[in-house]
């Protein structure tokens, strides 16, 4: 449908333009181009869609993927900027017009958008897809080329177009003024409780791939060490050499995986580093508190240069071998468990996929990014294509990348390493037999060789996507590089994930303080002063108390609890997309474009859709593994007539209080939701019936001097 | 060569290894008044850079 859409588009468009008869040699080959590129996108998504049986090569999937996005960006966003947002090429930008040379400054293109992608990128868009792959490949995949063309990508340029008008306000900000007070206070409080959902499956992920591993721990245990050498080196050894400190940074991260080999191989150094999945999360929780306290210089602005580094490197270095090896994707288009007993996580394909994958398609975390330090930078309205919408293509692409790195793996081995043993079982026998009984092939000698192949003494039940991403990430380079480095890139692959989960923790941590700190402003304005110790000390330690228990409860639940909080995070970031979407279709209709206001509007009722359905299924689904009621109250029936083994008898209080806390808060969300949702209706048909809403905000029209 | 150098301009700019540069020339055209407060030093206009860069929501998921 979706297809035959955009090829009748790119149709249209030919014929119109064939229709004139001034029609240059250039305009020809550039529409024969297009054609060409609108064929080859339409052949390469059928042989997707409809290839069943045999494998599927992953040139297809990528072919696919960069069509579609040539496509939507050419024609669809070109057509949103020059008709929907009536880009101004010749008005001066906020960069231009409030120039201080520190947060407003005119930038080159391409260096905010490599800026934006930083920023925007992290590790969902790599997680996400791992997850999702339990339906098979085809609808992850086509909910990441459709949810970022046509929403995701549209959610970002719209918002950063807003806030580029309005002097680079923030989300909450313009909500706030174009709509009413309710909307920003929202945004406020959905971004909050996101922050602490986010950092706490992020650190569930990050614990899932160290535990039980001596290499993967101590690899980065050691990127703090050198985080904060580089940190040091930039601040006092030679202040400001960006470059040198990172490149020395990289060095020794690349050192420290070499390291953790011989650690793993050390009787005793390895004792030091194999830990249970508690006292890990313990140590994440200290650090995570550390690194809020802390001056940004000694580990969170290091940190974030090698990740970035690492990033890029990787994401490029990826790209590269998959192209050159094109594997085969051997997981099925489609699995059985679109019916809602997928191993990984509860729930069927609808909504769940949607939820699951929320980076890489649409997410809502980008509008904060886009209205705030983007906006700033931009020298002319004319950037605000490419960054918008083109940064967030390739956040997709990482995305497809990530599925196909988890679908290359046999179905077998990818169900084995991703399904927790509270589902599968504990002992591997049954692990094994449970999976092959699904029709996935998988035995243990399988497994036991994969392990000792990568390094790691088991790679069952190692949830959380990570551990799979990696041993997906080191087949494909190790077929590039060679066999015997396969435990090294896998290492290699754990770290990098690690190190830009942890910025994230870093960051996240201390962007939670800052806003806990403002609201308690308001009640006893000491504690509003960011640098009075005791209030940094307080509201860090909130903070990570916030995320420690969600990460605390995640770590003893024998389901794994990704089951749990990833959804969590899914329907959180959702919420905030529809937020931004809600405050772009609201600012739409007032400025008199309502006719084109579905280009925010759709999307945001296919997020109202979904995100109310998952809210509905996680509260009254009788199933155990998808609604939460449901989960406490099957527990504490078992833990009543005494069917539970003791280890289990003991958690399960918890685990019935939190799946209660855990239902009362997605309903949270989505009353939430609802909320800003109804006030811009409230705010658009006020302005559509001509009473008075509030005036916009737009700053007014100053001729740029910029050449 | 020439778009080498730009690239490797570009690359300067984006991890911020030449902000104290450009800073420089942002006083210089600005600000070098008589009467004015005389520049940062490299080290303390790092460090102001990198407190500002990381005030607010720069990271994301």
């Amino acid at each position: 449908m979706f297809l035959r859409a955009m090829g009748l588009f790119v149709t249209v468009q030919i014929i119109k333009k064939t229709g004139k008869n001034s029609i240059t040699m250039k305009a020809f080959w550039s529409r024969a181009g297009w054609a060409g590129v609108a064929l080859l996108g339409t052949a390469a998504l059928a042989n997707v869609a409809l290839a069943r049986g045999e494998s599927l090569n992953a040139l297809w999937l990528i072919t696919a993927a960069i069509c579609v996005y040539l496509i939507g960006y050419r024609f669809y966003a070109a057509w949103i900027a020059a008709k929907v947002l009536a880009i101004e090429a010749t008005r001066a930008t906020p960069a231009e017009r409030l120039n201080n040379g520190r947060d407003y400054v005119p930038t080159n293109r391409w260096v905010v958008f490599g800026h934006h992608f930083a920023a925007i990128a992290g590790p969902g868009p790599l997680v996400g897809p791992t997850l999702a792959a339990q339906f098979g490949y085809l609808p992850g995949t086509l909910w990441i080329l459709i949810g970022a063309v046509l929403g995701g990508a549209v959610q970002d340029m719209v918002t950063l177009f807003l806030s580029t008008r309005r002097n680079g306000r923030s989300l909450g900000q313009m909500a706030r003024d174009e709509i009413g007070a309710i909307g920003g206070t929202a945004a406020l409080i959905g971004t909050f409780m996101i922050m602490i959902i986010l950092i706490a499956v992020l650190g569930l992920v990050v614990v899932n791939a160290m535990k039980h591993s001596p290499w993967g721990t101590s690899t980065v245990a050691a990127t703090i060490p050198i985080a904060m050498l580089v940190g040091v080196y930039m601040r006092y050894l030679r202040p400001g050499r960006v470059l040198e400190a990172s490149l020395l940074g990289v060095a020794l991260l690349l050192a420290s995986v070499v390291l953790g080999g011989w650690v793993d191989h050390h009787p005793q150094l390895a004792a030091l580093f194999d830990h249970e999945g508690l006292p890990l999360a313990f140590s994440i929780i200290g650090y995570g508190f550390a690194a809020a306290v802390l001056p940004v210089w000694l580990l969170l602005a290091p940190r974030d240069y090698l990740s970035t580094f690492m990033k890029l490197g990787t994401v490029i270095m990826l790209a590269l071998a998959i192209l050159w090896l094109h594997p085969e994707i051997h997981m099925p288009a489609i699995t059985p468990f679109i019916d809602g007993t997928g191993p990984i996580f509860g729930g069927k394909l609808f909504p769940f996929v949607f939820i699951t994958i929320a980076c890489g398609a649409i997410s809502g975390f980008h509008a904060l990014i886009a209205s705030g330090t983007t906006p700033k930078l931009i020298t002319s309205e004319n950037d605000i294509r490419v960054i918008g919408y083109g940064a967030m293509l390739l956040e997709s692409f990482v995305a497809i990348m990530a599925m196909v790195a988890a679908t290359v793996l046999e179905p077998g081995v990818y169900f084995a390493i991703n399904s927790p043993a509270g589902v599968v079982g504990k002992e591997a026998l049954d692990a094994v037999n449970t999976i092959s009984s699904w029709g996935y092939q998988v035995t243990v000698e399988q497994m036991q060789y994969l392990a000792s192949a990568m390094g790691e003494s088991t790679l069952f039940a190692r949830t959380g996507g990570a551990p799979s991403l990696a041993v997906g990430m080191a087949s494909i380079l190790g077929n590039v590089f060679g066999e015997h480095l396969l435990a090294l890139w896998y290492h290699f692959a754990i770290m990098f994930e690690a190190i830009f989960i942890l910025t994230t923790l870093d960051a996240g941590t201390r962007v939670g303080r800052f806003m806990l700190q403002d609201m308690l402003g308001n009640l006893h304005p000491k504690l509003g002063e960011t640098s009075y110790t005791p209030s940094v000390i307080l509201t860090s330690a909130l903070v990570v108390a916030g995320w420690g228990y969600f990460l605390y409860i995640g770590v003893i639940d024998p389901n794994g609890g990704v089951n749990i909080l990833w959804p969590l995070f899914g329907i959180a970031n959702q919420m905030l997309a529809a937020i931004a979407l809600s405050v772009g279709t609201g600012i739409l209709i007032k400025s008199g474009k309502a006719s084109k206001a579905w280009i925010t509007g759709l999307p945001l009722v296919w997020l109202l859709i979904i995100t109310t359905t998952a809210v509905y299924e996680k509260v009254f689904s009788d199933d155990v593994r998808v609604g939460f009621f449901a989960a406490a109250n099957d527990l504490s029936q078992k833990l009543s007539t005494g069917l539970l083994p003791p280890e289990k008898a003991a958690v399960a209080p918890q685990l019935i209080f939190n799946q209660q806390l855990d239902a009362w808060l997605t309903v949270f969300f989505v009353l939430m939701l609802w909320i800003v949702v109804l006030d811009m209706l409230r705010m658009s048909w006020r302005s559509l019936a001509g009473k008075t809403v509030l005036p916009s905000s737009e700053t007014p029209y100053v001729a740029s001097r910029l050449s | 060569m020439r778009k080498l150098n730009m690239f490797w301009q570009r690359v300067r700019q984006l991890s911020g290894d030449d902000a104290y540069e450009r800073y420089l020339a942002h006083y210089n055209e600005h600000h070098a008044k008589p009467g004015e407060a005389a520049p940062l030093t490299r080290a303390n206009f790092f460090k102001q850079w990198q407190d500002q860069k990381w005030t607010g929501i720069k990271r994301c998921c």
